[in-house]
């Protein structure tokens, strides 16, 4: 399952960092974040609660980058 | 001296900062609020430790008076209460980030360096803590400038990109109603007003009008459309009212695709941005490691080796300078900057990047090669000719017609238009298609066949070849040659000026792939100035091509192949970069296309390949600009003759510099 979240955050490096974080999070078969757009595509491994993989993916987010916001 | 520099300095500061607050206020800044929060901060920083320099320190002794050393207390509170004004959130940031296990960032260099220069200000009692502050507010300052102008040009590409319609005007009962775009379905009447976006791909019924397309394609001259011109989704209705007969739903349309695109654009990094990640990794903890070494060593074999003074706070204040200086923000930041402005800048002209390894490819390309139809030519092709027909023209035309009426390809199209009737396809049977030869199907019972020569021989039927240029469809019905059909597709008016302009960008080798005979295919080639044409070749073929051309290039050299069509798919994957033609090119061929032109334009391809060559150019200049100043001033750092206010000087500037540099990478019109 994909789904795409709508995010805020300042640079395209720390855009970077948070695809990276997203993409270890457990639950994540993929990520892409797209800076100009502000947005992150998650792609869910099977039988994986979004909602629930997402707040870990945004914890993981904020530890590498504390000024992005992921909007849930 | 130094004194009444900095304080002009802080002056400066704090008028620009206060102007720009007061700018930030209007309503067109495009100032987000975390900024005017971080202006208002350095503003009040600026200003506090300006009033700060500017009273002399005898203000504070009257307090001694009251309890002893109360006025050196106060002095330090005041300023401790400035640094923190400017940089509580980086000390924060520098403490989460030791929790979390990422310790070495700019944050935490940022912090070791500004608290260590307090402390040393303190164990001295010198009183100078202006320098520990200085550097966190140029830290600030340069952090504040480089999120306003990646912001700004954020904005800039993605509002020019923004070509997504909310709505479609849909007549009912001779009052327009707005429907969402996704209701509209085929074959619905849908009307654009001027100014309006055309929501959905159709044909135009009625109405006449001009279009500007520059979001989908960087075109900027309009476009005039009239009754019965296809019209595409995303551009803007300029001047007349159109009444649009859609014939593809919203998700098919030409704008959900693009943005599809956009949105979908995988993010694989460059080896650039690889790079600099692996490098920062490596770097700020060799740079603390160094630190460490230069505030211990010299002070230690002083004191051992050679019985002298340690001179401590010399050596510690060097080691702080060193981390101040070492800081690498400017590549860290700049470096995916200029590839994000070279993708925008890129898109901005109606080319679309994959993703930065894409465009790094890209700017390495020495051999293109080039599907012929529908990438060099229209794809559009015209019956000009039917010779050695045993029967009427119509009637040849009529079977040949039918037997392709089952295919997609632009030949069949070409004789279905000659055709001109409409086609019943319950009259055809048995259809055989016989990929690189042609059709062979049952029409009202009779075997009828139309392909190329191979197909003939194939059958067993003896043809009649034939001298005029183009694609030739040998005719058999019931087993007997019938006559050949001779259709011809136009040159696009581009495509010679597009082989000479990549020639001129350094483009070693042109070749042209196509299905169709040598005889047809050499011509074409030679009239466009192309080095070399492989003819004849089945879908398979072209991998073949590609792969025995890859395999004979130097490793560095790479190979783009463009093309357009269902069966480039594979082409377009195998080769090192993969262009597809966006308008005409099919699903399959945009999907594995790394890099798609929106307008076919074949001109593209050799500005594609020169946006690449700017952006990567920008990209190394930073790399060898930022990491040669650093290492300059490392050097006079470890030696004493820079001192912190060069070091920030140093780091700021290189940064500002480098994002001024990156957002260079957007401007791209006139390559």
């Amino acid at each position: 399952m994909k789904k795409t979240y709508k995010i805020d955050v300042d640079c395209a490096n720390c855009a970077n960092k948070m695809e990276e974080a997203a993409r270890k999070t457990p639950g994540v078969a993929n990520a892409t974040v797209n800076f100009m757009t502000l947005k992150m595509n998650v792609e869910f491994e099977e039988g994986q609660e979004p909602d629930a993989v997402m707040q870990q993916v945004r914890k993981a987010c904020k530890r590498v980058e504390e000024d992005c916001e992921i909007y849930l | 001296m130094q004194e009444l520099i900095i304080d002009s300095l802080l002056a400066v500061i704090a008028a620009m900062a206060a102007g720009l607050l007061v700018w930030g206020r209007a309503e067109n800044s495009n100032m987000t609020k975390k900024q005017k929060k971080m202006l208002g901060r350095i503003l009040a920083a600026t200003a506090l430790l300006l009033i700060l320099q500017l009273v002399p320190g005898t203000v504070f002794s009257p307090l001694d008076a009251l309890v002893p050393g109360l006025g050196y207390w106060v002095r330090l509170a005041l300023y401790l209460a400035d640094y923190l004004i400017i940089g509580y959130d980086i000390l924060v940031k520098a403490l989460k980030g030791i929790k979390n296990r990422q310790i070495f960032d700019e944050s935490f260099l940022m912090a070791i360096a500004t608290a260590g220069a307090i402390a040393l200000a303190l164990y001295e009692r010198s009183g100078d803590y202006t320098e520990a502050i200085a550097v966190m507010l140029f830290y600030q300052i340069g952090e504040w400038f480089q999120s306003y102008a990646v912001g700004k040009s954020r904005r800039n590409i993605s509002e020019l990109m923004d070509i997504r319609p909310d709505y479609a005007n849909i007549e009912r009962d001779g009052k327009l109603e707005r429907v969402d775009p996704d209701e509209a379905g085929i074959g619905s009447i849908i009307v654009v007003q001027p100014g309006e976006k055309v929501p959905i791909d159709g044909t135009v019924v009625e109405g006449t009008s001009t279009l500007n397309t520059a979001a989908l394609t960087g075109e900027s001259l309009p476009r005039d459309i009239k009754v019965g011109e296809e019209i595409i989704s995303g551009c803007i209705n300029m001047t007349g009212v159109l009444k649009i007969r859609t014939t593809r739903e919203f998700g098919e349309s030409t704008v959900s695709r693009i943005l599809d695109l956009v949105e979908n654009a995988s993010s694989r990094k460059s080896r650039s941005e690889d790079f600099i990640s692996k490098f920062a990794r490596i770097y700020t903890p060799a740079v603390c490691a160094a630190a460490l070494a230069l505030a211990l060593l010299p002070p230690l074999v002083r004191i051992l080796g050679m019985g002298l003074d340690g001179q401590w706070e010399q050596w510690v204040y060097r080691a702080l300078t060193f981390l101040v200086i070492s800081c690498p923000c400017a590549l860290v930041i700049s470096i995916p900057l200029s590839f994000f402005a070279g993708i925008g800048g890129a898109s901005r002209e109606g080319v679309l990047v994959k993703g930065s390894n894409y465009l790094e490819t890209l700017s390495q390309t020495r051999i293109v090669m080039f599907d012929k139809t529908g990438t060099l030519t229209q794809g559009v092709f015209e019956v000009n000719g039917i010779h050695h027909n045993e029967m009427e023209n119509a009637r040849l035309i009529e079977y040949a017609a039918l037997v392709e009426s089952s295919s997609s390809h632009p030949i069949s199209k070409s004789l279905q238009r000659a055709y001109g009737k409409e086609i019943d396809r319950s009259r055809v049977t048995d259809v055989q298609e016989i990929s690189g030869n042609g059709v062979i199907a049952r029409v009202d019972g009779t075997e009828v066949a139309a392909g190329n020569d191979k197909l003939m021989e194939r059958l067993g039927i003896r043809y009649i070849n034939c001298h005029s240029a183009g694609t030739i469809i040998h005719m058999a019905v019931a087993g007997k040659y019938a006559g050949h059909i001779v259709i011809s597709d136009i040159v696009k008016p581009h495509a010679k000026e597009a082989i000479a302009s990549l020639k001129a960008s350094g483009i070693h080798r042109t070749v042209m792939l196509t299905g169709d005979r040598k005889k047809a295919a050499d011509p074409v080639g030679a009239a466009l100035g192309i080095d070399e044409v492989f003819s004849e070749l089945l879908p398979a073929g072209k991998v073949e091509k590609v792969e025995e051309v890859m395999e004979r290039k130097p490793v560095k050299a790479k190979l783009a192949f463009v093309g357009d069509g269902i069966n480039d798919a594979p082409v377009l994957r195998r080769a090192d970069i993969g262009i597809a033609m966006g308008a005409m090119g099919s699903d399959a061929a945009i999907e594995a296309a790394d890099v798609v032109l929106m307008d076919d334009d074949p001109m593209k391809i050799s500005k594609a390949i020169r946006i690449s060559r700017k952006c990567l150019r920008i990209v190394y200049e930073n790399i060898v600009f930022a990491i040669g100043v650093k290492l300059i001033c490392l050097i006079l750092g470890a030696f004493g003759i820079a001192n912190m206010w060069l070091a920030i000087f140093a780091d700021v500037g290189v940064m500002i510099i480098a994002v001024l540099n990156a957002i260079r990478a957007l401007f791209v019109k006139k390559l």
